[in-house]
């Protein structure tokens, strides 16, 4: 069964990949912010003008 | 803050959408086409190239890799760039990725009802198209970088983070299961053997589920469905703690697909723990989608979209409920090589996948062309109709995976098994089975009425090729000076240079550990199994082309059920030299593993040409182009010479004279037939087969006192 060495150290590899990731984007930063983003990717200039499109049409 | 302006390349994700609508169509109805199959068997057209063993890999290669795979794709473009707010990378990656994609579409199309398969389980495909898989795969993930380096927002969105996971981990995926050895152009055997096999394939199986159904669409949800409901997602902080959950646990849950088989119990105890431990993640996705409309359910009411966004979420949390309960071993006893395990990716294909991008595609439509969506009626039509789908397709098949597995498992009150004729428990669930056709008819019909809806909408407006959008820059650009040296502008990038060593220290380490470790481990550990005889490796290869194994299994699990069934239970020692295994994952017909010896040659004859000649009522198909074609014994030292090579201990310049010795096999049974009345000769294609399913479970059959493990 020494496939399992293999599969389990490429997991590994992976996870470790993936922490490193993660290590990472929480140094940086990234999720200092837990709210913002969340709404923030709702806006785009278009997709307003399509909303109130919507809007005027009701 | 100096703004720039930007176009998204809309065109792009159009072209995606298009391929995901058309392969949906037709992957789907190949879908209904094997499922009517084995209501009415007749529909196998008595032809190679549509019969079930062969269309029934096409079918799900077409809805995962091209209806799905065209689906990520069309998401990833769209989200991707609005969410880093830029245009993607390059539009030359963008192109080759699509028409790349789509190339290895074709080819699958074609080689897999002319039989070219690796024999294993949604990765059939041979090795020319998986090098190319990897290929466009690996101008996905450049492009994907590419566009999120150059982004204007700092912060990496929830949903850039799963489809990152997406391309790194199926990167691995493919590349470790797809280790095999090519014979020709056409054919390759996978570098394991047997319980090894297994092993990588489900590895490989189950996060292909993960990878390729589950995170890039947890990706789409999570900017679709704030999207739609013009709401922030309910928890970002769950979002986060979510995906990274999931992604850790993921990777390790494969084995609980090889429940009670040959594997060592610990692994398969390791693949419970985890497979358990991921309801946890998996629901604070679903819950966390669901709860995003709070607030606006009565939207929910008025908006077709947010309504197949909510049974996408829905069957999501479902199927993912039932994932950890099937990989109990009590409960996965009662379910595994049952149409329960249909049920249950169906439930996750149709409604998590299906759905899904159904919303999407409508919320998609009308802002590419600028126009409204054609006709809300017909979208909510789909809706209802595909909803009821589902409820026809599944709920049958649980009821059929219950019924069949209680009636295998039944014994009189003498101890004899209730049902001993395979068949009497598949004409059973007949019934079931025509039911979940309609099922699938009534999901098919949402998907032609979404088809004619979105192409009227896209013929009612004009593509908006390329969308103007304007953010401020991030960073300032490193200038580039022309006629530098290539390496140079990678050591310019520490971030990339680390990936690209990654990469190569990967495939290397893989190159040079795989074959060594494995060649060694296939020494066989019990004394009595033996390679197989040339004629039964050329059987053993019409066996996989043909795709016995998506109907029959080769596993006898240790139940007494299955033990007085099919005789002796299945040991890893006995498939050393299986290359690939072929265990199956479900039981349309019965276990393979102890048919060797049972039957007479001229039974195996008469029923490949008509199987319902030698048991009346069988929806097997008939193969009778076996019983005509020649086999083709060129390939014979080439095959001998590469299983040589992955350990399989022929004597040196065995395969000289392989086909001498297949032709000696090949006239004793052409003489056993002749004795039965049947006149043939050795040259056929039929008299590999059986000299293969003769030899199948023989090695310790007659030898019962050699079994030590």
């Amino acid at each position: 069964m020494s496939v399992l060495v293999i599969l389990i150290s490429i997991s590994l590899i992976v996870a470790l990949g993936f922490l490193t990731s993660f290590i990472w984007s929480v140094r940086s930063g990234q999720y200092d912010d837990d709210y913002t983003p969340s709404v923030r990717m709702l806006f785009d200039d278009k997709e307003q003008e399509l909303q109130n499109q919507d809007l005027k049409n009701k | 803050m100096q703004t720039e302006k930007f176009y998204y390349d809309n065109k792009i994700v159009r072209n995606f959408a298009y391929a995901s609508i058309l392969f949906g169509l037709i992957g789907m109805t190949v879908g209904l086409l094997v499922a009517l199959q084995l209501v009415f068997p007749q529909l196998n057209f008595g032809i190679p190239f549509t019969t079930y063993g062969r269309i029934r890999p096409l079918h799900t290669n077409a809805v995962i890799f091209a209806f799905v795979g065209n689906g990520i794709f069309a998401g990833v473009y769209y989200s991707l760039q609005r969410l880093c707010k830029t245009r993607m990378f390059s539009d030359t990656l963008s192109k080759i990725n699509f028409w790349g994609w789509q190339i290895i579409i074709l080819a699958a199309a074609v080689s897999l009802p002319l039989g070219l398969t690796t024999g294993k389980e949604y990765a059939e495909l041979e090795w020319p198209i998986d090098i190319a898989i990897t290929l466009i795969w690996v101008v996905f993930g450049w492009n994907m970088f590419g566009t999120i380096l150059k982004r204007r927002e700092r912060h990496l969105y929830v949903a850039i983070w799963f489809y990152i996971a997406t391309f790194v981990t199926v990167a691995v995926l493919h590349l470790v299961n797809s280790f095999e050895l090519p014979i020709n152009f056409f054919k390759s055997y996978s570098w394991y053997a047997g319980v090894q096999d297994a092993l990588v394939q489900w590895w490989y199986g189950h996060n292909a589920v993960a990878f390729f159904l589950t995170t890039p669409y947890l990706g789409l949800m999570y900017y679709f469905v704030p999207k739609a409901a013009n709401r922030p997602v309910y928890s970002y902080r769950l979002s986060i703690v979510h995906f990274w959950a999931l992604i850790f646990l993921y990777i390790w849950a494969g084995p609980h697909h090889l429940l009670y088989t040959s594997l060592p119990d610990w692994a398969q105890s390791l693949g419970v723990v985890f497979s358990v431990m991921l309801i946890a993640p998996s629901w604070g996705g679903m819950i966390n989608g669901l709860l995003t409309l709070r607030g606006v359910w009565d939207k929910v009411r008025e908006d077709v979209i947010l309504k197949f966004f909510v049974v996408a979420i829905t069957a999501y949390g479902m199927s993912t409920f039932e994932g950890p309960m099937l990989s109990l071993k009590n409960v996965n006893a009662i379910a595994h090589f049952t149409d329960w395990i249909v049920a249950h990716v169906h439930v996750g294909a149709l409604g998590w996948n299906g759905f899904l991008t159904f919303g999407m595609l409508y919320w998609l439509f009308p802002r590419l062309f600028g126009k409204e969506l054609y006709s809300k009626k017909l979208a909510n039509f789909h809706f209802w109709i595909g909803t009821l789908g589902i409820l026809f397709y599944a709920i049958p098949l649980y009821w059929a995976g219950i019924t069949q597995s209680l009636m295998w498992k039944e014994f009189t009150a003498d101890g004899f098994l209730k049902y001993p004729n395979f068949l009497e428990t598949v004409t059973q669930i007949l019934p079931m089975y025509a039911m979940r056709s309609i099922g699938g008819a009534l999901y098919l019909t949402g998907v032609i009425v979404m088809t004619y809806n979105l192409l009227k909408t896209a013929a009612s407006g004009k593509l908006i090729a390329n969308e103007e959008a304007e953010a401020p820059a991030l960073t300032k650009q490193v200038a580039v000076h022309k006629g530098e040296h290539w390496h140079r502008w990678i050591e310019r990038r520490p971030t990339q240079l680390m990936i690209l060593s990654l990469v190569v220290i990967l495939i290397g380490g893989a190159i040079e550990l795989i074959p060594t470790f494995l060649v060694k481990s296939n020494i066989p550990t019990i004394a009595s199994v033996k390679p197989y005889t040339p004629l039964e490796l050329q059987g053993r290869d019409l066996y996989v082309r043909e795709g016995c194994y998506t109907c029959h299994s080769q596993m006898v699990r240790p139940f007494r059920s299955e033990t007085e069934r099919y005789g002796e239970y299945s040991k890893a020692g006995e498939f050393v030299y299986d290359h690939p295994f072929q265990w199956g994952s479900k039981r349309t017909g019965p276990d393979l593993h102890r048919v060797g010896n049972k039957y007479p040659d001229s039974w195996h004859y008469n029923h490949m040409l008509e199987p319902s000649s030698m048991s009346p009522g069988s929806i097997m198909p008939s193969y009778p182009w076996l019983l005509d074609d020649e086999l083709d014994i060129s390939t014979t030292p080439a095959k001998i010479r590469a299983m040589q090579t992955l350990g399989v201990p022929y004597p040196e310049g065995y395969d000289q004279i392989a086909n001498k010795d297949l032709q000696h096999q090949a006239d004793s049974v052409v003489k056993n037939l002749a004795d039965a009345g049947i006149k043939t000769v050795s040259n056929k294609e039929i008299i590999a087969l059986i000299a293969y399913l003769q030899r199948l479970g023989m090695d310790i059959k007659s030898n019962k006192e050699v079994v030590t493990n």
